[in-house]
């Protein structure tokens, strides 16, 4: 079964946003999209420095069996990404929610994080 | 809810991700695609593949029937137990259907597509007025297909146990496409993948059992999902992708499963082949393409081909993957036959791709250079 983390916020479209001290945002693939996706090959990074409207697609994520777009759940400049999954793409199936972190935004519009869904809604259109 | 085989439970019991495939529930793939697909090339593993139709032809005219039936000819099969890959052809010499035919010690017995087996029936029964041959479907039997550098010591072992060590000596000095028959089970080496291994034909009812056995002896289980990478790297075709109606076999990478000799024996598809084959160099090919780069090569994407007089015309890749194996992208593709280079159009981006012989990995090597 998928894990769904009461802590973050999720996108339609199975990106997950986890808030920050800082106010940046982290953003991930959820458990349920790497599961559909099974084995992920190849991941095509967001620049840093890119900025980024919310639901622009903003990175693809290739596994052997389909090629499918990351859309940007929130607005702002990429200020990271997650260089390892370079060379170990599984990470994003492995660890989905932490090392398979995907990249960093600052965002420029924090009230966008409230139409984002929480974790009940998220795995209930999951089902 | 679709059909369902005789190993139905034991997948669900194995954590098998089930999808309809061709009106059946079949594992697409258990815990990771890479992994089982790993397996096959490294040790062993086992497929359930009794989706598949098994017709038996018997009848005094079997043999001068799938003469005339199919394009490979089955008069090349001396030894009872010998087998042959062929395409059943129509009139315009495009392909119904692949399959694989076994001479048995009387008449032949066929493995077709699941996909297709209502109109391969149909062709078929259309096709005896003049012959005695009678058809027999054969829906009690399950098949296993048991692949991979371990698979053929397992598999003999627990024929040792269950018919005896002369039987397991027999499959294990069978050669490559030849089978036997042991009471009600038939095993054969022949496989989908590249590997040694065997495709076990056996009733239903003894086929759970022996699932248990296989994975008890550590082969594991193989969804379809790495059952297409497999077959995808060893350079063979999938019907209804890598042809079909439309598509001459000398377009499918097939040329060498058309018996032209001898030029008496007239087979369905014969006339048209024989015309197309006056003009071989204008028909489209089906080649293999490499691209070591990332990315990966997916089914329907366009090539674009820079001919020899310089000027381009478009391709179409039909199966592509990231090869498990050699770790990046490889398809086949239909391109025009003088084509010198190629480039994918992947999202809009022209990516140089290398055109090599369909045929990327056997017995766990690379095959290309």
């Amino acid at each position: 079964m998928s894990e769904f983390p009461d802590d973050l916020k999720y996108a339609a479209t199975h990106e997950w946003v986890r808030v920050e001290e800082d106010g940046s945002v982290t953003i991930g693939i959820s458990d349920h999209a790497q599961e559909l996706l099974g084995d992920i090959v190849f991941i095509e990074l967001p620049e840093e420095g890119a900025v980024v409207s919310a639901k622009d697609e903003m990175s693809v994520v290739e596994s052997v069996k389909a090629a499918s777009d990351i859309y940007a759940p929130i607005s702002g400049e990429v200020i990271a990404v997650n260089e390892d999954l370079t060379d170990a793409p599984e990470t994003m199936n492995s660890s989905p929610y932490s090392d398979g972190w995907l990249c960093r935004i600052l965002p420029s519009n924090p009230s966008e994080l409230e139409e984002l869904l929480d974790a009940d809604t998220y795995a209930g259109m999951c089902e | 809810m679709g059909q369902q085989t005789a190993l139905y439970a034991k997948h669900l019991e194995a954590g098998a991700k089930i999808v309809d495939f061709g009106g059946w529930d079949m594992p697409i793939q258990y815990q990771s695609l890479i992994e089982e697909h790993t397996a096959v090339r490294e040790q062993a593993g086992v497929f359930d593949v009794s989706h598949m139709t098994i017709v038996d032809i018997d009848g005094a005219d079997a043999e001068s029937w799938l003469r005339y039936l199919l394009a490979n000819d089955v008069a090349r099969l001396k030894d009872t137990g010998h087998a042959l890959y062929t395409g059943m052809l129509n009139e315009n010499g495009g392909v119904i259907d692949d399959l694989i035919v076994y001479r048995m010690a009387s008449g032949f017995r066929l493995v077709v597509n699941c996909a297709t087996r209502e109109k391969d029936l149909a062709w078929m029964q259309s096709q005896l007025a003049g012959f005695t041959v009678t058809l027999t479907e054969r829906p009690e039997l399950a098949i296993l297909a048991v692949q991979g550098p371990h698979a053929i010591d397992t598999v003999c072992r627990i024929i040792g146990q269950r018919f005896s060590s002369d039987d397991s000596a027999t499959v294990s000095g069978l050669k490559n496409f030849y089978g036997v028959k042991l009471d009600d089970w038939f095993v054969a080496r022949t496989g989908y993948t590249g590997e040694h291994g065997v495709e076990i034909m056996l009733p239903n009812s003894e086929a759970p059992a022996i699932w248990d056995q296989l994975l008890a002896a550590g082969v594991k289980p193989i969804g379809l999902g790495a059952r297409d990478t497999l077959r995808l790297e060893a350079g063979m075709n999938l019907y209804g992708h890598d042809m079909d109606e439309r598509i001459s076999p000398l377009s499918a990478n097939m040329g060498w499963t058309i018996a032209w000799e001898p030029a008496d024996r007239d087979f369905i598809g014969r006339r048209a082949l024989e015309t197309q084959r006056q003009h071989r160099d204008t028909l489209p090919v089906l080649t293999g393409l490499v691209m070591e780069t990332r990315g990966v090569l997916r089914e329907g994407l366009r090539v674009e081909c820079t001919l020899s007089d310089g000027t381009t015309q478009d391709g179409v890749i039909t199966s592509g993957t990231f090869s498990p194996t050699l770790k990046h992208a490889i398809a086949l593709a239909r391109i025009p036959a003088d084509s010198q280079q190629c480039a994918v159009d992947i999202r809009g981006k022209l990516v140089p791709v290398r055109q090599v012989k369909p045929g990327f990995v056997r017995h766990g090597k690379k095959v290309f250079s």
